[in-house]
């Protein structure tokens, strides 16, 4: 706990996030100085196929993680049993603690309201209400959400006003401040993406977990969600996120997360982990030094190409 | 819920919707949403604005012949049929049974039209709301605790159907609720045990006079009879002008009750729910108490109807049953879900409606053709008919925002 003694590092600044990483081992499970959530033993199986067998996983305050690995690499399952969407099987038994309690064995709502909150790989907008509903929904400990109260307008008037306020200022800093009125459903895919995470934002967590930003988001939304994950992180959040895009893991976070066929298969930042062997072999493939963003890998005589190396490699092996 | 931006652009997207809110009218919204969301070209609803506005048309006309006929009786103009007619509408748009069920109309509404629950027993909630009533009165409790009575059954009932079906999903609710609603109704009709029988009367039900008095000891009206216009009725008594005051004025004020709480922030939580449970989850809030809360609530206001609804008459189990509940499913849809007013109008419209189609029917189509009993039947086919049309063309209702029924559903 060396950081810790120095005071707290400004988070906002890469250079001091590079220092504090740099001191951890970049292999699986590794501890972190200053772990915001800690995993233990975290199994789920369906019928005879486990999902997800992580032993310890810790993620560092204040930094964005990510969670890459291949389709079928169990990382929305992991994300679902952390965020109490799912139950672990029993066997083992799991345990989790973020903020230095324990959640396992508690309902997603609770998790939501210790400060862990999450967004959804298929966009949960609610279509038939307005964007600003949509947000308002989102602030916790409203009093006018509880039934006997509810019908006496005075006693949740003003907090609406300062929850409206809330919303507004949110909407304009995720450019959707226009659109209030419109219902959610007549929003573009990546607005709903804007949406959610900007909803997420109502409930002021400590810890906000992205489930593919990224996926269904043109490129010229896909800049601006960057910048605001990133200002997240600047205004002190951590962030864990699962993306397939390997420039966006590349660009934006300070520490990644493999998985494969359910477990954790190497730590490190972004450098150090795509050059590692287990990740190569799990989820890069021949070409880790490759571009995987290039466009012209989907063209049909470079994807023959990479076959016939690949098949070449994999006898070679054996 | 299908989200459609995987398949879509979303810079296609919003240049489709643009084109589709110019040509789309006023009615043909959804199936233009339908066109859009399949990618598909733009402007070919499902059917041509000129049925369209025909049928609004058709509508209008209908209205304005429903009030000319009513107000026509209601003046004692005689003008033959069309006059019987429009006295038969007029007595059953002012009838305590339709307030009563516009009343369980309004609980259905909280379930399904505000938080998305399936309950297919309303009936069930106004019989068990009704025998907690009409036995208190005829074992000798004071009126407001037999009201209580009647609540707190229903309200049980709510929470013993919940409880297991809530953390399911919305249809395992709906399976649940139609078989228990039959099991009360047989229940109460069954001839034995004793101990049962007894006090539900088994059944021919209970008698309007064993639970009637105590409401109309209040009455402040006399007691001979009195008329406005054409409507003639007894001020205080069985079918009086006293029971029809009482039961419009909790229609009323049960839709103040369901305005005051929809505008709040519980209201948009329900709406919340209905949309996707999980959002709302992930948001932090407790969505299986909020669910309970609509179904208890709900179920309330189906108690009170089911306690309106005998005071005009006696209470027979059987006249609750999966009938009176699919009659409160078309009044809901036909007067517009997660609307205040939707559902008073939709229970008025439902009966006063069929009446119209009965009464034009057996006056103007031979008897050889279609008798008095085969009209009353061409009746009931032309509101099941009328029905799917409105589910297709017009989801909304006649009152609800077309907006709220455009994506997805």
């Amino acid at each position: 706990m060396s950081e810790t003694a120095t005071g707290s590092p400004n988070l906002a600044d890469k250079a001091a996030r590079v220092a504090l990483m740099s001191g951890v081992a970049p292999e699986p499970g590794v501890a972190k100085p200053d772990p915001i959530l800690s995993v233990d033993n975290i199994v789920r199986r369906f019928g005879g196929i486990t999902a997800v067998d992580v032993g310890h996983l810790e993620v560092q305050r204040g930094i964005i993680t990510a969670l890459i690995g291949p389709n079928g690499a169990g990382k929305t399952t992991f994300f679902n049993l952390v965020t109490g969407f799912d139950r672990p099987s029993s066997g083992r038994a799991a345990s989790w603690t973020f903020d230095g309690r324990s959640l396992s064995r508690t309902s997603a709502s609770r998790v939501a309201r210790a400060g862990m909150v999450r967004t959804f790989q298929l966009t949960k907008a609610l279509n038939r209400m307005t964007v600003l509903d949509n947000m308002l929904l989102g602030a916790p400990g409203q009093t006018g959400e509880r039934l006997l109260t509810s019908w006496l307008k005075p006693t949740w008037a003003s907090q609406e006003r300062e929850i409206r306020d809330k919303a507004l200022s949110l909407l304009e800093r995720f450019k959707l401040l226009e659109k209030r009125d419109d219902f959610a459903g007549s929003l573009s895919g990546g607005q709903r993406k804007l949406l959610e995470m900007a909803r997420a934002l109502m409930t002021d967590p400590t810890m906000i977990m992205l489930d593919e930003p990224m996926a269904g988001v043109n490129p010229a939304l896909t800049q601006s969600l960057l910048g605001h994950i990133e200002s997240l992180r600047d205004d002190g959040m951590t962030v864990l996120f699962v993306e397939h895009d390997m420039h966006v893991v590349r660009h934006i976070s300070d520490w990644v997360v493999v998985m494969a066929e359910g477990k954790v298969v190497a730590e490190g930042t972004a450098e150090s982990v795509m050059s590692q062997e287990a990740v190569i072999d799990a989820y890069l493939g021949a070409h880790h030094d490759t571009d995987l963003g290039d466009d012209s890998l989907l063209e049909d005589e470079n994807f023959a190409a990479i076959e016939a190396e690949a098949d070449q490699e994999s006898e070679s092996r054996a | 819920m299908v989200d459609d931006n995987k398949h879509t652009q979303p810079v296609q997207d919003e240049a489709e919707d643009a084109t589709v809110v110019d040509t789309a009218t006023d009615m043909s919204d959804t199936s233009a949403a339908v066109t859009a969301a399949a990618g598909g070209d733009v402007g070919r609803p499902l059917v041509s604005d000129r049925v369209r506005q025909a049928a609004t048309y058709v509508a209008w006309a209908v209205g304005a012949l429903i009030v000319l006929a009513m107000v026509l009786a209601f003046l004692g103009v005689d003008a033959g049929w069309p006059t019987e007619v429009g006295f038969s509408m007029l007595d059953a748009a002012v009838d305590p049974q339709t307030a009563a069920v516009a009343v369980a109309v309004i609980g259905l509404n909280i379930h399904f039209g505000y938080t998305g629950l399936l309950n297919f027993g309303q009936a069930g909630f106004m019989l068990l709301g009704a025998y907690g009533f009409a036995i208190s009165i005829s074992e000798g409790v004071p009126l407001v605790f037999a009201i209580l009575i009647g609540f707190a059954a229903s309200g049980l009932f709510a929470v013993v159907l919940g409880v297991p079906t809530l953390k399911l999903r919305g249809d395992y609710l709906a399976i649940v609720t139609i078989s228990a609603a039959e099991i009360v109704r047989y229940v109460g009709r069954a001839g034995s045990p004793a101990v049962v029988s007894e006090r539900t009367g088994g059944p021919q039900g209970i008698e309007g006079q064993e639970f009637r008095g105590p409401i109309n000891d209040l009455s402040f009206l006399g007691t001979g009879d009195f008329s406005i216009g054409s409507l003639d009725y007894i001020q205080t008594g069985a079918n009086s002008w006293w029971v029809r005051l009482v039961a419009w004025c909790i229609v009323l004020l049960c839709a103040l009750v369901v305005f005051l709480l929809v505008r709040s922030p519980w209201g948009r939580l329900l709406r919340g729910v209905r949309e996707d449970e999980d959002a709302i989850r992930s948001l932090g809030k407790n969505v299986f108490a909020i669910k309970m809360q609509a179904l208890v609530l709900g179920g309330m206001f189906g108690a009170l109807a089911g306690m309106l609804y005998i005071l005009p008459a006696s209470l027979v189990p059987d006249s609750m049953g999966r009938t009176l509940t699919f009659y409160i499913w078309t009044a809901l849809l036909l007067g517009g879900a997660a609307t205040v007013f939707g559902p008073v109008l939709g229970a008025i419209l439902f009966f006063v409606v069929r009446i119209l189609v009965t009464g034009i029917a057996d006056n103007t189509v031979p008897d050889s053709v279609l008798n008095t009993q085969q009209a009353g039947q061409f009746g009931w086919i032309v509101i099941g008919v009328s029905l799917m049309l409105l589910v297709i063309f017009r989801p909304q209702g006649v009152l609800g925002d077309k907006r709220e029924l455009r994506f997805n559903v």
